[in-house]
């Protein structure tokens, strides 16, 4: 079996200890494919050193389902597995929405829907002011863009030339008012938007590895609440 | 004397030059005043627009990196409108970053209620560990600044129109002692200092004045606590501040008055002289309301 596969069914298995959030199940298994490109492929971080200067930074915006976000830190060495029995129970430090004062390589403590967006602009700002060459990364799901904040930041990141920042949008049709197709609604505000399958990890590699010189946006299509 | 906003933009321009961890967010007011900072370092300088939100977000996301973010704009659309963006972007997440205000309560005073914010002192005592500071002149609101920019917590400073005639020897954190009596204990908070001591002339009263009101100086107003009355004068809802001053003497019988701006709203306009005037919040208004017309 290829590597991928393997790491799929030890995520899946990892993310299976993380029990008591069914709710939001199909929130969680809808980014896993996702955080497994970001963190096995793209992204620049150091589990060993999760605060190392040079990282690059990954923001779950919406938190909701972390079981698959916290799986794939854990897979990665961020934190032991016996963590994950943990998780949403008293004395667990894995909560229903992750807190980055309690969860290494947490970055941004997320939940409340649209603040990852706004959050990730100021960072992205703050890395050029640094001269860091390292990027900030931010995933949402598509209802949670029904949220107006995100929209502000959406106008706001390419009228401030971040060509650093990347937004993910993890798309599985679940927002009440329709707003498929998302790319195109993206592209004349700035933004360098294309639309990908989300359970293509080389097609999510591709898309999410590049840096076209304004925000890029990566729209991440899941068939329905398929897992 | 230089007035509050002026002083405040000015001070923090100058701490944007000397420290390269100072960033300032704004939501496109009062940008002409920060052009200093934005002509040294654009990168750390930014104009989002129209954007509360996101001004706090992205000041949230400078702070995650280390710098010392400065937000501003009118009091209502960032204390209120902003106000979940203050507790979880900043509060939560335990990052500092420093709030500064216009238009406190009806500084707005011809523009009508949609920019009155008598309310925003106390929407920033949701969030625990905030500051909340509410000077009385712009060298109060500078040296306030200078000591809180970089204190890792989130801190609100509101600045008004309305000023005392004479900048005081302010501590930050510290109630100052200016009048000492024998009689009722008289708390004025920022600008209602020198109206509330011609209030109170003819009394024997203590007056200490507030400029911190979070953390509130519970040892201090122990201290120097006469009588077994408290009466806090304040530029803001009336009892605001009773919390923090029934929590300080939860061992003392002791009667609290709040003297404020009245829980209704405003439809009235005119200069913010005028509104405290209708609402019993100028010299006589504030001696009639303590002691009887």
């Amino acid at each position: 079996m290829a590597a991928d596969t393997l790491d799929r069914e030890e995520i899946v298995r990892l993310a299976a200890l993380a029990t008591g959030d069914e709710k939001h199940e199909a929130s969680s298994y809808s980014t896993l494919d996702a955080l497994m490109v970001l963190y096995g492929r793209v992204l620049r971080v150091d589990a060993a050193d999760p605060s190392w200067e040079d990282r690059d930074r990954f923001i779950l915006s919406k938190g909701h389902g972390p079981a698959a976000y916290y799986a794939v830190l854990c897979h990665h060495g961020f934190f032991p597995e016996s963590w994950m029995a943990g998780f949403m129970r008293q004395g667990g430090r894995l909560g229903g929405h992750p807190d980055r004062l309690l969860v290494p390589g947490v970055e941004a403590s997320t939940g409340s829907l649209g603040h990852g967006l706004p959050l990730a602009v100021g960072v992205a700002l703050a890395l050029r002011a640094k001269s860091s060459d390292s990027r900030a990364v931010v995933l949402t799901g598509d209802a949670e863009l029904n949220e107006g904040s995100n929209w502000e930041a959406l106008i706001t990141a390419p009228y401030l030339e971040l060509n650093n920042l990347t937004l993910l949008v993890i798309d599985n049709v679940s927002t009440s008012p329709p707003l498929r197709p998302i790319a195109p609604r993206l592209v004349p505000f700035g933004w360098d938007a294309e639309e990908v399958d989300g359970r293509d990890h080389r097609a999510l590699e591709r898309s999410l590895s590049r840096r076209p010189g304004t925000p890029a946006a990566t729209i991440a299509r899941i068939g329905g609440t398929q897992r | 004397m230089t007035d509050m906003r002026t002083s405040a933009a000015d001070t923090v321009c100058e701490l944007f030059e000397a420290d390269p961890r100072v960033a300032v967010v704004l939501a496109e007011i009062s940008v002409e005043r920060f052009a200093p900072a934005f002509a040294h370092d654009p990168r750390r300088a930014v104009n989002v627009g129209i954007m509360e939100q996101t001004m706090v977000g992205v000041a949230a996301g400078f702070a995650m990196e280390g710098f010392h973010p400065v937000m501003h704009t009118i009091a209502p659309f960032v204390a209120e409108r902003a106000l979940e963006q203050l507790k979880l972007d900043f509060g939560n997440q335990a990052l500092g970053g420093l709030v500064i205000t216009v238009g406190g309560s009806y500084d707005y005073a011809s523009e009508g209620t949609t920019h009155h914010s008598p309310g925003d002192v106390q929407a920033l005592f949701t969030i625990p560990g905030a500051e909340v500071l509410v000077p009385g002149t712009g060298e109060e609101a500078a040296r306030l600044i200078r000591s809180t920019y970089d204190n890792g917590r989130l801190t609100y400073l509101r600045t008004q129109v309305v000023a005392n005639d004479r900048p005081r020897e302010i501590e930050p954190g510290r109630l100052a002692v200016e009048r000492r009596g024998a009689g009722p204990t008289v708390i004025a908070v920022g600008p209602m200092l020198d109206r509330t001591l011609e209030a109170v002339r003819d009394s024997d009263a203590t007056v200490l004045y507030a400029t911190t009101l979070s953390p509130f100086d519970a040892r201090g107003l122990r201290a120097a606590m006469t009588g077994n009355e408290v009466i806090v004068v304040e530029p803001m809802f009336a009892g605001t501040l009773a919390p923090q001053v029934a929590e300080a003497l939860a061992d003392r019988p002791t009667r609290i008055r709040s003297i404020g701006v009245p829980r209704e709203v405003i439809r009235k306009y005119g200069t913010p002289e005028q509104l405290d005037a209708v609402v019993g919040l100028d010299a006589p208004g504030i001696r009639a309301r303590m002691f009887g017309a």
